[in-house]
Parts: C-alpha cells; structure tokens; sequence
C-alpha cells in the first residue's frame, strides 16, 4: 500500500489559521490508517502562498490539511491533483488523528 | 475545542426594558459584524453580520479560538489582544480575512476592552467592518491628475502625489509648509483619509487662535478645579484623537510653552491634562503645518530646534501656484466645472480674455484665491460665456488694485512683482509683449544700463535679456 504524504501549516501547535501566513510545516506520511512517527516540520524564511504551494509539489505532497487558502492557491493545488482539506480549526495532532481515521472533512472544527 | 461552551445558551438582557430580549438578537441588528471574546480569546458571541464575512455560524465558532474564525493577517501576526490594557483605549487597524469561501475580504478591526463597573478586564469586544464597497469606490473614483481631492498635473505636484501613499502607510509625523492658500490643510486631510487610522477622528487645531491658556486645556484637556471655571472633566484633542490623527495648523503660532508639553508627548506618547498628574496614553499621528519658516524661527530662538526635528522627520513643501506650470488652467477648469455642478447651474465658458487674465495673474493667494474668483465669476455670470466684466474687479480695474494686499515677492527684483502690481499700472487688456518691454526698460533703468544685473533683476539668463532686447528694439 502507498504512503500517503500529508503537509499541514502550521501556527504553533495548531493547523495555521491562514495557508498564507504560516512559517512552517508539517511533513508526514499516512500508511493505512496510520499516521508515520517520522515528522518533519520545515521553517520557510517568510509566509508566503506560494512557497508553501511549491514546497507541496517539489515534495511530492498528496493532502494539504490547512485553515483558510485564497480560492487560487486553492485551485492551483486541485489541479496539481493534491486533495485539500481547508478551514480546518483545532491542533495538527487532532487534524491528524482525524484525517488517519477518515473523518476529516472540510471546516471541521476540532 | 471546548465542548462545554457548545451548550451554553446566549444570555438575554432583561434591564434594558420592560421585556426580556435576547442578546443574539441585538447582536444581529448591528450593521457590522460583532464578535464577544473571551479572556481565553474564544468566541463568546458573534452575530450574522460576522457570519456572513467568514463564513461560520454562531454555533460552530462558539468557543473555538477566535483566530481561527476570524482569520485575519491581524489575528496571526499581530494580536491586538497582547497590545491592549487598561491604560489604553480601542485599536482600529485595516487588515483582511480570508472567509469560509476562499475570498480575501479587506477589513477594519477595532479592538476594545470589555470591563466591569469596577474596572475588571473580562474580554474584548472586536467589531469587523468590511472594506470592499469603500475599495471598490476608491479604485473607481479616480481622476486624472488628482490625488483624492488635489487637483495638479505640474511636475511639482507629480512629486507631491507620488510621495503621498507611501507618506499615508507611514506613521511618523509629517510637517507641511507652503504659502497660504497651498492646501496644507487638504494635504492632512488626504494623508489622514489614506492611512490606516482613516476610522479614527482627524483633529484639527489652529494653535494661532487659541490665547495660550486655553490652548494649553484645549490641547491636552483639564480636570475638574484645575483652573477657576474648569467646573467638569474636559478631554484634550490628543485624547479625542485617539487612533486617529491631530492635525496642528500653524504650529510656528504654538507658545514656547507649550512647545515643551508637545516635545514630551512626541517622546513618551502620553499626555498630562491640566490639574492632574496622571498620565494618559494617547495613539495619536501628528501632522503640523505652517506658511512660516520654521528654520528661520529656530534660528532667532522663537521655536524649539528639538521640537523641529522631531516634527521634521517628513516634511512636505506644497508649491505655490505661480510655481505650477500648466495646473492654473486645469484648476480654472476644475473648479468652473464643481461649482457650476454644486450651484446646479450649467459650467460656463471662459471668453479668450477672461482666460488671458485669469492666466496672466500670479494668484498670491494661491489655489484658494483662485477658486474664490471661480466662485464669484460662476455667482456672477449669468450668461453662458464668462467675459472679463464678471472677473473681480481687482483683475479688471487698476484703480482698485492698490487696495489689494500684495505678496511677499518670492525673488528680488522686478520679475518677483506681483501681478496685481503690474496690473495695476499696465492694465489687463495690454498685450504681454509690451508689458514685456516695458519690465526690460524698467529694469536697465534701475541698474544703470548694465545688462546683466538687469537680467538677474528680471530673472532671466543674459542670453534671453539680450534675444528680448533684440526682438523689441531695444538699444543698450
């Protein structure tokens, strides 16, 4: 079975309220409904939508979990066939646990 | 996040009047969207208004962290939370949200402090405004050659209106000189109107009008005993522009006293009211402005070097209009246009010679004069064309010329005389080469012949002196 990639911004512990302003990443994988101990959590050297877009394609990325995304890194993503999962309110472990259990869904409030 | 908070019921009002109301209810009457907040900074309350900009019910934000409803640049970079006390008083700052629905919506947040009767903090009220109709408007309301309300498309003011945005974005204090009548005032206005603190009063004080006492309580405000018939609390204009900006007209008028309360506030941001010693925190922006020269002044001792510098930090030069070529033709046709549209009345047209006049003076009383005569001519003017009897008649008549006031010569030297001046003695309706020849004759009197001082007179290089005296006939 694949491993499926998972980016989640982040602001502090939780999932960055805004896809844009986030300063780092989460980087993890999803094996069944296993989410893999090995994280990665990459500083960027300022917020910036495009980075974290690009940081998501060059890594390979399959699901982005974020907060609030403007409709156009929205739809870049979307076409660069990486499923979204936006407005997404609570902590990244919560995010996690949830998306690994197949219960997480857009705007969910955690 | 909270589960507990999902089943508490909104609270009603039952004091306000004879029946209970729901506060939801009151909530959702308001224009623009309301958020409760916790200490915690959870959402307590939020009305529809909120809803409809981010896109989450009442139910679902309730006591979820209000940065994740909110969304805003603010929330994530800067929290207006962690920059509020007691001390001081609401924030109002323009930012954006990204809703629900992927939009990035422009928004104003004022931030306040919810208190008990006591003077306990027990959360923040934020009230969220959104932008988008004021934006739309602004980016449709452009006009060539025009910053919001200046009109000009000279060079001088092309400098003037490349400057202003970035002089908006800016907080420091901003110093405007220029002659009278320049819109040093509209200058501040526009500076006020385009920079974040828009929301927030704009507070103009004439520190020439006020005797200095009263200034002084004006300024920063009086309690209660302070002087005799100080008989109640008075907030000062620093605390009444709170968040916004003061604008001191004619600061070279400011007492020497109080140049000294004005330094202290520029260095520590707060303010002493008369008969007190509590100090209070005042987010004011300071434009000043005067026609005076303020260097001058600080060289003769009569204003503070140190106050200059620190109201120096921008300084703006409005440039006279005699010094704007090509916009007292725009400006004629501007105001003509505007005041005809506010008198309901069609725009007339400016006959050749009206406009030969009106273009020949040197309007020492710059914009501000020259929109005077545009008034008095539309008031005048019955017919369709504007003709030179409906001028006033100072630009017509030389004989009522001596009585007006005449500028400060901006050079010395003939070429400096005010155009009333030479009105006055050559009369309107000569045509300009004459009046030309008869300034070059003028001035070769004055200097004894001698042609180059003559030119520096006229101020004019030796070389035109020479082509002029050529083309007239005239024998040096």
């Amino acid at each position: 079975m694949n491993a499926t990639k998972i980016l989640v911004p982040l602001h502090e512990d939780d999932v960055a309220p805004r896809f844009d302003l986030a300063t780092e990443v989460l980087i993890v994988s999803k094996k069944g409904k296993t989410i893999s101990k090995n994280k990665r959590i990459v500083a960027l050297p300022r917020a910036s939508a495009e980075q974290v877009c690009q940081l998501a394609t060059t890594e390979g990325i399959d699901v982005v979990i974020c907060g609030g995304i403007e409709e156009t890194y929205y739809q870049y993503l979307i076409w660069k066939r990486i499923q979204v999962i936006d407005s997404v309110a609570g902590s990244s472990q919560s995010a996690l646990k949830k998306f690994a259990a197949g219960d997480l869904q857009p705007g969910a409030i955690l | 996040m909270a589960p507990e908070h999902k089943a508490q019921k909104l609270p009603t009002i039952h004091q306000l009047f004879g029946y209970t109301i729901g506060f939801s209810h009151l909530l959702d009457e308001i224009a623009i969207g309301v958020a409760v907040i916790g200490l915690d900074r959870k959402i307590v309350a939020m009305n529809q208004m909120l809803k409809l900009l981010t896109g989450f019910s009442q139910k679902e934000s309730f006591g979820v962290p209000c940065r994740h409803i909110l969304r805003s640049s603010l929330c994530v970079q800067n929290c207006p939370a962690f920059q509020i006390n007691g001390k001081s008083g609401p924030k109002c700052i323009e930012t954006d949200l990204i809703s629900k629905d992927r939009q990035l919506i422009p928004i104003r947040i004022t931030f306040a402090l919810l208190k008990t009767n006591s003077g306990k903090i027990v959360g923040y009220l934020e009230t969220v405004e959104d932008l988008r109709p004021l934006k739309k408007r602004e980016s449709g309301s452009f006009e060539g050659y025009s910053f919001e309300h200046i009109v000009g498309k000279s060079p001088e003011m092309g400098k003037i209106f490349q400057i202003l945005p970035s002089l908006a974005q800016s907080e420091s204090s901003v110093l405007i000189t220029g002659e009278t009548g320049t819109g040093k005032d509209m200058v501040a206005e526009t500076i006020h109107h385009t920079s974040d603190r828009a929301k927030g009063p704009f507070v103009k004080v004439n520190c020439g009008a006020l005797p200095e006492t009263l200034l002084e309580s004006e300024l920063f405000g009086h309690c209660k005993g302070a002087f005799t018939g100080a008989i109640e609390n008075k907030a000062g204009r620093f605390q009444l522009a709170h968040n916004g900006t003061l604008y001191l007209t004619e600061i070279g008028d400011l007492p020497f006293s109080l140049q000294v309360k004005l330094l202290t506030f520029l260095d520590d941001k707060v303010i002493v009211p008369l008969g007190t010693t509590k100090e209070i925190v005042s987010d004011v922006r300071i434009i000043a402005a005067t026609h005076r020269n303020l260097d001058q002044m600080v060289a003769e001792k009569r204003f503070r070097k140190d106050l200059m510098f620190r109201l120096n930090v921008i300084r703006l030069h409005l440039p006279p209009l005699r010094e704007r070529q090509g916009d007292v033709r725009l400006l004629l046709d501007y105001f003509l246009n505007k005041i005809s549209a506010q008198l309901g009345r069609k725009t007339p047209e400016l006959s050749k010679r009206a406009l030969k006049i009106l273009l020949a003076y040197s309007y020492p009383g710059n914009v501000r004069e020259l929109r005077n005569f545009i008034e008095y001519t539309v008031n005048i003017c019955t017919d369709d064309k504007i003709t030179p009897r409906h001028l006033p008649a100072y630009l017509t008549d030389p004989s009522q010329a001596a009585v007006v006031e005449v500028a400060p010569p901006a050079t010395a030297g003939i070429a400096a005389e005010s155009e009333k001046q030479r009105l006055a003695r050559t009369g309107p309706d000569q045509p300009w080469p004459e009046i030309e020849k008869q300034m070059i004759i003028e001035a070769l009197v004055k200097t004894g012949g001698r042609k180059s001082r003559a030119a520096d007179f006229l101020g004019w290089s030796r070389s035109t002196l020479w082509r002029k005296m050529k083309q007239f006939g005239i024998r040096g």
